[in-house]
């Protein structure tokens, strides 16, 4: 059954001769016609997030004529978003992605109004910055925000089209309490944040998040001209390297804490401390604590010194292939347990990995295994290739 | 028999095998045999007390068994389960190591 986000416009929203032109493949389809199209120009679709997901979503809505959209970022494009998040471009790199989508966005369809928030999406802000949309799509990249959005969604009372990512697989579903079950009925809690991977090293294939995006995108006009069935109590799972679509069913669970008839939750809470971990992906690179660091120039230091220095290098060895050290040894983190025996209590150690919070882990690892002399070398290669040796190649 | 759809995450730990032929009547036997086959999902799947993860969510032909019988949801021959990880962009739950080392 067909839901549509609001009622009709009003009269005064009509669409200009060159609109009727730019649009009138939608014009001439009788699902969506002039009363559609006004629907959507009417729209106001709230996006969180311009990057991967965020990208194909609002480059589509743009250029399908929804008349208001909103983006939320507080990052700046760079050269490795560029795989995946195409709203930006080369020309654009080093500039806000606010301001960088916007002018993407208004070069497809000047006919439209963008309003950017170069803002972190919190607690603090939300409420505010969501109240004057009609719709929110979640094209985040961490739990925090997940949960933010959806509680946003639930407490304002509209469709929360949500999209999400890992390597080659996706989800998409649209959460909208009125009518269904929201995020925190299939996710009551995040997981733990000892066992979430940093995004930046989780990896995903490019064009995923295209697919993905494209569906959350569809969802929306579908809820906004007010057509076909929408993912609402359906959670759609596609498998790149299958290319299987599945969709299983979901239920409003009657214990949700913000959406049952019983909340617990009246009022946006802290996040960061529900999930342990911040709301962006930026220091999921958690360190092992200071005292534990050493930094690339005082590593380098030690080199020059000629001191007696084991570097462990713990990423993957396709990761070795991109680059390493001449001094370092690899020992991938998955192979790293079996071979403790290989440590010697004590040698000095070094721990690295591309940005210091795999290392940081496996550093923990080997402390409590009682290989104590131990030093994780902060910013990992990422750094060594920033400050040190600046023909290395970043990744 | 039953039959288990492994999410790109945790294949890792299966041998990169996608699909598990699995022996139980119930949800809770197949999961069981499914860490047996694959120990070391066990963690991944349990908690220390040996009771689901609260965020994996098992899914038995389309419907989440939590508004079935749970684990106790009985299973036929054709059964076709799947695990849904919580996944947020780039992001998964993953837990790479026990940190205490003792795998
Ligand atoms: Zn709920």
């Amino acid at each position: 059954m067909s839901i549509a986000v609001n009622p009709p416009p009003a009269e005064d929203v009509q669409l200009s001769n060159d609109e009727i032109i730019r649009y009138s493949r939608h014009l001439i389809m009788p699902e969506v016609t002039l009363s559609g199209q006004r629907k959507l120009k009417d729209a106001k679709v709230l996006c969180v997030g311009t990057g991967g997901l965020g990208s194909p979503v609002a480059l589509y809505l743009a250029a399908a004529g929804v008349g208001n959209i909103g983006m939320v970022d507080y990052d700046i494009v760079e050269a490795n978003n560029l795989q995946r998040q195409i709203i930006h471009g080369t020309s654009t790199i080093g500039q806000l992605k606010v301001e960088s989508a916007k002018n993407r966005l208004l070069d497809i369809n000047p006919h439209i109004n963008i309003t950017v928030h170069n803002n972190l999406f919190t607690s603090q802000n939300a409420l505010e910055l969501a109240e004057p949309y009609d719709l929110i799509i979640d094209g985040t990249d961490n739990f925090p925000t997940r949960y933010l959005v959806n509680d946003v969604c639930v407490l304002q009372n509209k469709p929360n089209v949500y999209g999400s990512i890992f390597r080659f697989e996706g989800q998409v579903s649209v959460f909208w309490a009125e009518h269904g079950p929201c995020y925190r009925c299939l996710f009551p809690e995040p997981p733990p944040p000892g066992l979430v991977p940093s995004c930046a090293e989780g990896g995903v294939l490019g064009i995923l998040p295209g697919t993905i995006g494209t569906m959350q995108a569809t969802e929306a006009i579908k809820l906004i001209v007010g057509i076909g069935e929408p993912l609402i109590g359906k959670l759609l799972l596609y498998d790149a390297l299958a290319m299987s679509v599945d969709t299983v069913r979901l239920k409003k669970s009657p214990d949700c804490v913000i959406c049952s008839s019983q909340p617990t939750i009246t009022e946006l809470i802290d996040y960061e401390q529900f999930c342990g971990m911040p709301l962006h992906d930026q220091t999921d690179e958690e360190g092992a604590g200071e005292e534990w660091d050493i930094t690339v120039s005082q590593l380098n230091d030690k080199f020059k010194e000629g001191a007696p220095i084991r570097l462990i290098d713990v990423r993957e060895d396709f990761e070795w292939d991109i680059v390493h050290l001449p001094q370092a040894e690899l020992i991938p983190m998955g192979d790293l347990p079996g071979r403790l025996s290989e440590f010697d209590t004590t040698d000095e150690h070094v721990i690295m990995c591309r940005t210091g919070g795999r290392s940081a882990q496996m550093l923990q690892l080997l402390v409590s295994a009682g290989i104590t002399k131990v030093k994780n070398l902060k910013g990992g290669i990422r750094a060594w290739a920033t400050e040190i040796d600046t023909e290395l190649p970043i990744y | 028999m039953p039959n288990i759809r492994i999410p790109t995450p945790l294949r890792t730990y299966t041998n990169g095998d996608t699909d598990i032929t699995v022996k139980g009547n119930t949800v809770g036997e197949a999961l069981h045999d499914l860490t047996n086959q694959h120990v070391e999902l066990k963690q991944h799947l349990y908690n220390e007390d040996g009771k689901l993860r609260a965020f994996v969510n098992i899914f038995l032909d389309g419907d989440d068994v939590r508004n079935l019988n749970g684990e106790n949801t009985a299973l036929n021959p054709e059964s076709s389960l799947r695990i849904v990880p919580s996944v947020a962009g780039g992001c998964m739950y993953k837990h790479t190591l026990n940190m205490n080392g003792n795998q």
